[in-house]
C-alpha cells in the first residue's frame, strides 16, 4: 500500500486479533492496514460484530487476557506501539498521545465522585501538577467542550447524557493528545444533542489539530465528519478511501449495500433495501471472502480464499475479487431483486 | 373511519417531595408531566409517525394506548367507544385488538421460552382459540415472517439475531389478529444492513392485513419514509402534525425545523441548516403552562410561555404547527 | 431445565462433581440405612471375645468405634444419615417453597402486599432460633414435627428476601410489559413468566436451605433439643457430652463431625455450580 503521506501520525499494516475462547479460536480482526495522517478523521464504518471495537482495544493495548494481537507494523509517530514496555505504553502513549472517548459515557464515570475530581485524577495520573493546575486545566477543557466549569463539581448522574459525553470528550483531550479515537461518541443521543456534539468536535479539531479516529455504524454521522473512511466487515476492513472517492465511486458490495440499507432524510421516496442473512461467526481463521454468504455478485472465487487488499486508485483500496466488475455492481446493487436472490 | 382516538391525553407522575421538604418546608409535590392534552386520531390502514426527542412523551404515550400505564387525564377511544375504566371481557378485546411491538430485541423475549410459545402467548393468556388451533397459528405465523416453522419454532431467544428476535416479536403481536400496532422503535436496536428487511415485513403485513399503526422513533429518515402522517413531539406537547413528506420537506415549528437541520446526511457533498436553538432538554417536571419549546426558541416572545395552542390533529390531512408566531417567523427570513 | 443443563451445571468444576457424588452417597445410605446397619443403635454390644465393648476405638468390628454404653457408632451414624438427610431434605425444601411464593408475591406486586410480607419476614428476623425452639418444644414436647416447623420458620426468610428481589428486577424487564400487553393476567406473569426466570436462583437457595436446615437441626440437638426418639448427627455429639467422655473418645467426635462438615460443604459446592447460572458474570469465558 503506498503511503499518501510521508509520515502519517499512526500507521497500522496487518494488524490481527485472535480470541482464545470455549468454542475455538475467534479472528476478531484479520489483515487490517491503514494509516492516519496528523489532522485528520478517519472514520471506521462497520455494524455490530465487524470487529471495530476489537481493533480500537488492541491498538490501546486494552485487550482481555485471552485476546492475542499481531502486526507487522503498528507505529505511532515512529514508535512501535506493540514492542513498547507495558509501563512505558502506560506512562508515555495511553492518553497522552493517543486517547479514547468510550461508548457509553454514563458506564465511564464513576458515580460516587465528582465528575471534576475524576478529571483532575486523569490529569494528574500522566502528569506532575498540583490540584489547582489540574483544576484549572479541567476548566479550561470544559470551556473547549461547552460545558460550564461550575458543572466539574457535580456528580456524574446530574449530568444529561449529552453533557457526560462532552465532559468524557474533555477528559480525552486533557492531555492534548495526537489522536482521539472515538468510539459511538453520539450513538443514543437525542439528534439535537448529537448535532452540538459533533459540530464541536469539528471545532476542537481545527483548533487542537489533533487526529480523530470515529467509530460508529452511522453512516450519515461518518460521511459528515470523515476525511477518510474504511468499512469493516468480518474483522477486514472491505474497502477504504476519501470520503468523497468512496460516496462517488464505492466498489466493494458490502459497502453497495449499506448505501442502500441507510435511509436519508433528502431522499424520502426511495425504497430501503436491507442485506439479507447475518454477519459471520468469526470463529477459525478466514478462509474465504467474509462478506461472501451474503454478496448477490459472490462466485467460486469468493469462497476459496481470503481476497487480498488491492490499491485501485491513490489511496483507494478494496478487498474484492471482482472488483473490476463495481460498474456493473452498482447498477444491479439499486435493484431490490439483486439482493434478494 | 377513525379507529384509535386520544382525547386530550395527559401523563402526570406525581413526585413526593422527601419527608423534610414535606413536613416541615411544606413544599407541594411536584409533577412530572410526561404528556399534555395530547389529541391524535389514527385512521384505516393509517401509519401515524412520532417523532421526537427523549422526554418528549412518545414511550409514554404508548404505554397508555396499550394499556399499560393509566392515564391522569383524558380519554382514549377505540372505534368510538372508551377503553378506560373498561374490565373484564371488554378489556380483553380492547387488548385483542391493539398490540405493541419493543425496541429491544434483546429484551423482549423471555428466554426461558421457546420461539413458538413466545408467539402463542398472547392467544393463550387471552383464551382466544383451543390449544390445537394457538399452535397451529402460532407455527403459521412464524412462516409468514420469515421464519420457517420447521427450523425456528423450537429455538431458545439466545439462539436467534437481533433482526430474528425482532421477527419474532412482530409475529407475537400479529398472531392476536390486531387492528392497531404500536411500534415503540422497533429498528433501533437493530443493525443497519437488516433494519430495512424488517421495515419491509411491517409494510407487508400491513398490506395484506389492514392494520393502523402507530409508529415511534426519534429516526426522522425512517419516518419518512414509511409514516403517511408525522406528529412532532417535545416535553409531552404535540408541536406539528401533516403529511409526513410535508412536515420534513416543509417544516413549521420552529422546533421542527431544528430537528430536520440536525439529521446528519449520509452524502459528504450536501450541506445542511444549523439549527440555532439553545440550552438542552429538560425534564418536564413542573413545566410553565404554555409552549415548553419557548425557554429554547430563537423566535419566542413574552406570549409564549403562557400560550399553549391545541392542534387539530384529526384524520384529516392538514399541515398545522402548535405555534402563533408562524407569520413572524416566516417573514424573519429563516 | 433440562436434565444435560443440570449435568452439565455439576460438572462443570470438580468440587461440584465431587460434592455431587457425596451427596448421592449420603442419600444411598440414608435410604437403605436399616439394611446396612449392622447393629440396633442402642444395643449394647460385645465384642468377638464376649466383653462388653465399651469405649472402644475404631477397629475391624467396630468401624467408627463405640460409645460408653457399647452402642456401636457406625450403625448409629448410618441411622443418623436417614434422620438428618430427611429433616434436612423436608425443611430445606418446605422453606423454600413459602420463601419463593413470599417472594414472587411481594417483589410483583410491591406495596401494600410487600410492605406486610416483609415486616414479616423482619419480624422473623429479628426472632432469636433457641428461645423460639425452646417454647415450642416445652409447649409441645420433643417431637420431629416441631423441630421441622421451628427450622422451617428461621429459615425461608433469606430465600424470600433475595427471590423478592430478583422478582422486582424481572418485573421490569420487556418480556414482562410485554406479557402484560399480549394479556397476561398477574397471576399468569408471576409463575408462568418470572418464575421460570428465578428457578436458577431457586435451586441455588434450596441448596444452601438444605444445607443450613442440616446444621440447624444438628446445632438444636447437640443442645439437647433434638428428637429423643431417633439418632441423629447432633444428638450423638450431644450423647457425648453428656457423656463426660469428650477428651477421651475421640472417634466418637470425629465421625459425625466429619460427616456434617462432608454433606455441608458438598451441598455448598454443588450451589456454587448453581450460582454460575444464577449470576451469568461468574461464568467463564
Amino acid at each position: 500500500m503506498t503511503e499518501i503521506n510521508k509520515d502519517p501520525l499512526l500507521s497500522v499494516r496487518n494488524l490481527g486479533v485472535v480470541y482464545e475462547t470455549s468454542q475455538g479460536p475467534v479472528h476478531a480482526v484479520t489483515d487490517v492496514s491503514f494509516d492516519v495522517q496528523e489532522n485528520e478523521v478517519f472514520g471506521i464504518a462497520g455494524e455490530s460484530g465487524c470487529g471495530k471495537s476489537t481493533l480500537i482495544k488492541a491498538l490501546l493495548r486494552l485487550l482481555p487476557d485471552n485476546g492475542v494481537a499481531t502486526a507487522d507494523r503498528c507505529d505511532y509517530r515512529g514508535s512501535a506501539l506493540m514492542k513498547m514496555e507495558g509501563e512505558a505504553f502506560r506512562k508515555e502513549i495511553l492518553w497522552q498521545e493517543i486517547s479514547m472517548v468510550p461508548q457509553s459515557a454514563m458506564a465511564s464515570f464513576n458515580p460516587v465522585y465528582r465528575v471534576g475530581d475524576q478529571v483532575v485524577e486523569s490529569i494528574q495520573t500522566h502528569r506532575k501538577a498540583s490540584r489547582a493546575e489540574a483544576l484549572e486545566r479541567a476548566s479550561e477543557l470544559f470551556d473547549v467542550v461547552g460545558l460550564e466549569p461550575g458543572l466539574l463539581k457535580s456528580y456524574p448522574h446530574e449530568f444529561s447524557g449529552g453533557m457526560r459525553q462532552r465532559a468524557m470528550i474533555a477528559m480525552a483531550l486533557s492531555l492534548d493528545p495526537g489522536l482521539i479515537i472515538m468510539d459511538e461518541p453520539t450513538t443514543g443521543l437525542d439528534v439535537l444533542v448529537q448535532e452540538r456534539i459533533l459540530r464541536r468536535i469539528r471545532e476542537i479539531r481545527a483548533e487542537l489539530k489533533s487526529s480523530i479516529i470515529l467509530i460508529t455504524h452511522d453512516i450519515a454521522v461518518i460521511a459528515e465528519m470523515s476525511d477518510r473512511i474504511a468499512i469493516m466487515y468480518g474483522g477486514e476492513i472491505m474497502e477504504q478511501a476519501s470520503t468523497i472517492e468512496l460516496f462517488e465511486n464505492p466498489h466493494h458490495p458490502y459497502t453497495l449495500g449499506l448505501k442502500n440499507a441507510f435511509p436519508s432524510i433528502t431522499t424520502m421516496g426511495t425504497e430501503l433495501i436491507s442485506i439479507p442473512g447475518s454477519p459471520p461467526t468469526l470463529i477459525g481463521p478466514v478462509q474465504s471472502c467474509p462478506f461472501a454468504p451474503r454478496c448477490p455478485f459472490d462466485d467460486a472465487a469468493c469462497h476459496a480464499a481470503n481476497p487480498a487488499a488491492t490499491e485501485i486508485a491513490a489511496g483507494h483500496v478494496v478487498r474484492c475479487v471482482n472488483y473490476e466488475n463495481s460498474a456493473q455492481f452498482r447498477s444491479l446493487a439499486k435493484e431490490k431483486s439483486t439482493w434478494l436472490s | 373511519m377513525v379507529v384509535l382516538e386520544l382525547d386530550r391525553l395527559s401523563c402526570h407522575f406525581e413526585l413526593t417531595p422527601g419527608f423534610v421538604d414535606r413536613v416541615i418546608k411544606r413544599k407541594p409535590p411536584s409533577y412530572i408531566k410526561a404528556v399534555e392534552r395530547l389529541s391524535i386520531a389514527i385512521g384505516e390502514k393509517e401509519i401515524l409517525g412520532i417523532a421526537g426527542e427523549s422526554g418528549c412523551g412518545k414511550s409514554t404515550t404508548c404505554s397508555m394506548v396499550s394499556g399499560l400505564l393509566d392515564p391522569t387525564e383524558g380519554d382514549i377511544r377505540f372505534r368510538g367507544k372508551s377503553i378506560l375504566g373498561l374490565r373484564g371481557d371488554a378489556i380483553k378485546d380492547y387488548r385483542r385488538s391493539v398490540q405493541m411491538i419493543f425496541q429491544d430485541p434483546y429484551e423482549s423475549l423471555n428466554p426461558r421460552f421457546r420461539t413458538v410459545d413466545i408467539v402463542a402467548e398472547g392467544p393463550r393468556a387471552l383464551e382466544l382459540w383451543d390449544a390445537n388451533e394457538i399452535e397451529q397459528r402460532s407455527l403459521a405465523m412464524l412462516d409468514a415472517v420469515g421464519l420457517p416453522s420447521g427450523k425456528y419454532a423450537e429455538r431458545f431467544p439466545h439462539e436467534l439475531s437481533g433482526g430474528e428476535r425482532q421477527r419474532v416479536g412482530i409475529a407475537s403481536a400479529l398472531v392476536m389478529e390486531p387492528e392497531v400496532i404500536i411500534a415503540d422503535e422497533p429498528l433501533s436496536m437493530l443493525d443497519v444492513s437488516i433494519r430495512a428487511g424488517i421495515l419491509d415485513l411491517l409494510r407487508e403485513m400491513q398490506a395484506e392485513r389492514g392494520f393502523s399503526s402507530l409508529y415511534v422513533s426519534h429516526d426522522l429518515s425512517i419516518l419518512g419514509n414509511v409514516a403517511d402522517r408525522l406528529l412532532i413531539m417535545y416535553l409531552g406537547q404535540a408541536m406539528e402534525i401533516g403529511p409526513a413528506e410535508e412536515v420534513i420537506r416543509n417544516p413549521k415549528h420552529p422546533y421542527t425545523r431544528a430537528l430536520i437541520g440536525a439529521v446528519p446526511i449520509p452524502d459528504p457533498r450536501s450541506r445542511r441548516a444549523i439549527p440555532n436553538i439553545r440550552g438542552d432538554i429538560s425534564k418536564p417536571i413542573d413545566p410553565p403552562p404554555g409552549c415548553r419549546f419557548a425557554p429554547r426558541c430563537p423566535y419566542a416572545d413574552a406570549s409564549c410561555s403562557n400560550t399553549f395552542i391545541e392542534m387539530e390533529t384529526g384524520a384529516g390531512t392538514l399541515h398545522q404547527a402548535a405555534c402563533h408566531r408562524l407569520a413572524e417567523i416566516d417573514n424573519a427570513g429563516s | 431445565m433440562a436434565l444435560r443443563e443440570h449435568y452439565r451445571i455439576i460438572n462443570s468444576n470438580k468440587l461440584s462433581q465431587f460434592g455431587f457424588w457425596v451427596i448421592i452417597l449420603f442419600t444411598l445410605v440414608a435410604i437403605f440405612a436399616p439394611w446396612i446397619a449392622p447393629h440396633d443403635p442402642w444395643e449394647m454390644t460385645y465384642d468377638s471375645n464376649g466383653n462388653f465393648a465399651s469405649l472402644r476405638p475404631p477397629s475391624w468390628e467396630f468401624p467408627m468405634g463405640t460409645t460408653h454404653l457399647g452402642y456401636d457408632l457406625f450403625s448409629q451414624l448410618i441411622l443418623a444419615t436417614r434422620t438428618t438427610l430427611l429433616i434436612g431434605v423436608v425443611s430445606g425444601f418446605i422453606s423454600i417453597v413459602i420463601g419463593a411464593n413470599v417472594g414472587l408475591i411481594a417483589g410483583y406486586y410491591g406495596g401494600k402486599i410487600d410492605e406486610v410480607l416483609m415486616r414479616i419476614t423482619d419480624i422473623l428476623y429479628g426472632m432469636p432460633f433457641l428461645p423460639f425452639i425452646i417454647v415450642l418444644i416445652a409447649l409441645f414436647g420433643r417431637q420431629l414435627e416441631f423441630i421441622i416447623l421451628a427450622i422451617v420458620l428461621i429459615i425461608w426468610r433469606t430465600s424470600a428476601r433475595v427471590i423478592r428481589a430478583q422478582a422486582m428486577s424481572i418485573k421490569q424487564r420487556q418480556y414482562i410489559q410485554m406479557a402484560k400487553a399480549r394479556g397476561a393476567s398477574d397471576l399468569r406473569i408471576i409463575y408462568r413468566h418470572i418464575l421460570p426466570n428465578v428457578l436458577p436462583l431457586l435451586l441455588l437457595y434450596a441448596a444452601f436451605n438444605i444445607a443450613w436446615s442440616i446444621i440447624t437441626e444438628a446445632s438444636a440437638s447437640f443442645l439437647g433439643f433434638g428428637d429423643g426418639e431417633t439418632v441423629s448427627w447432633g444428638g450423638m455429639l450431644y450423647e457425648l457430652w453428656l457423656s463426660g467422655k469428650t477428651r477421651v473418645a475421640w472417634w466418637w467426635f470425629a465421625s459425625p463431625s466429619v460427616c456434617i462438615i462432608l454433606l455441608v460443604t458438598s451441598l455448598v459446592f454443588v450451589s456454587r455450580a448453581y450460582e454460575e447460572v444464577a449470576n451469568p458474570r461468574l461464568r467463564k469465558r
